[in-house]
């Protein structure tokens, strides 16, 4: 890979010895070869897909504060999650209403929350608050699936909230748990 | 018939155009690289459609897997700070060789008591040491509650700014530890958090 010469010096004329000149240029091959390795091996390590952030605000535990309103049965979808990525809904208070297993993802959890909603809206004018119950047998999966289909589904209110017994029982009920 | 004289080219290219961007390219490489964290334990994390990119500093993140919880916050000074807090709060000595190496720990799981053995191991004796994870479970022995508030504190002082907080939990985990944890956070007034999750592509509604 040596560079030819094509400088044509060194035809002596007129008796002068004359200084050859030196090409400038120098050869950047190997500098290259260099620089590309080090880029392939920078990308190669660099995490392209950047873990994203999903923000989550818990309501306030403090005993202190009084001034919560209730929010009418009408207008409050409860979930439960289960075990075997099964997730169980009602609206208004348990007992009073039955329970529908269903499961995550688009044709399930999803399209109730988009109809029930719309429902809602309708019915009483106001938009639905979503409690969101997981069971000691879900797992953080779960969690996270639902909070995504809020933001998703565009519910404007939604909590996360301890089960209660009378609803570990609707799970047990019909083996989710 | 006379032959024609093929005029010799010169076999080398210009090489400087070349030179140029593979240099732009490899900056470009090293400035955003980020020398990757290595969790003790292995952990999957969830997808979601969130699109907010987490910071790149001021963070503390708790890492769950397997019922353990490790702690990692940002900045070698925060770090030192909070060492030093956390060693007179308990009552642990750690000498400044010490201290030097824990400020440059990106993450850890070990009790306070066990710690200084930890950190007198040499990297590969640390990737080898199992660790238990901090303790966190009763409200009577619960460092990981203290090593998030003296954190914070730390923030506060050394920079003023508050310290945000965050969770990396294992697909496969099960909620009553993320429970407990939230439950930690909550206590001392931490209402608002961000659960790491990595890209899902966008669904269609």
């Amino acid at each position: 890979m040596a560079e030819l010469d094509t400088s044509g010096g060194g035809k002596h004329k007129g008796g002068k010895v004359r200084s050859k000149k030196a090409s400038t240029r120098v050869d950047l091959t190997a500098m290259v070869d260099l620089a590309f390795l080090l880029i392939t091996f920078f990308m190669l390590t660099t995490t392209l897909s950047k873990p994203k952030a999903m923000d989550l605000v818990m309501p306030d535990k403090d005993e202190k504060t009084k001034d919560q309103l209730p929010v009418a049965a009408s207008r409050s979808m409860t979930l439960l999650l289960g075990a075997n990525n099964k997730v169980e809904w009602f609206i208004g208070e348990p007992g009073k209403s039955q329970p529908t297993t269903d499961n995550y993802g688009k044709n399930g959890l999803r399209k109730t929350l988009i109809e029930k909603g719309k429902e809602i809206q309708q019915s009483t004018g106001k938009y639905m608050v979503v409690l969101i119950k997981p069971s000691d047998k879900s797992n953080y999966k779960n969690v996270v699936d639902v909070i995504d289909e809020m933001n998703i589904t565009g519910v404007q209110s939604y909590a996360i909230v301890d089960i209660m017994p009378a609803e570990l029982e609707l799970l047990k009920r019909d083996g989710n748990y | 018939m006379p032959r024609v004289k093929v005029q010799r080219k010169s076999t080398s290219i210009d090489m400087t155009a070349m030179c140029d961007v593979a240099f732009l390219l490899l900056t470009f490489f090293i400035l955003t690289a980020k020398p990757k964290t290595e969790d003790p334990v292995p952990v999957d994390i969830p997808a979601s459609t969130t699109v907010l990119p987490i910071p790149d500093d001021n963070m503390l993140m708790l890492t769950v897997g397997q019922s353990k919880v490790y702690f990692s916050v940002d900045g070698n000074d925060i770090r030192k700070q909070t060492l030093i807090q956390m060693s007179d709060k308990y009552g642990v000595k750690f000498t400044p060789e010490q201290q030097e190496k824990f400020s440059g720990l990106p993450i850890f799981g070990v009790p306070i008591n066990q710690l200084a053995g930890f950190l007198d191991l040499d990297a590969e004796g640390r990737k080898a040491f199992k660790q238990p994870g901090i303790p966190h479970d009763t409200t009577a022995n619960n460092e990981l509650s203290d090593w998030i508030r003296e954190a914070r504190r730390v923030d506060v002082s050394l920079h003023n700014r508050a310290l945000r907080i965050s969770i990396k939990g294992d697909n496969k985990e099960e909620y009553p530890t993320i429970k407990k944890l939230i439950g930690v956070l909550q206590k001392q007034k931490i209402n608002k958090f961000a659960l790491i999750t990595t890209i899902k592509s966008d669904p269609k509604k």
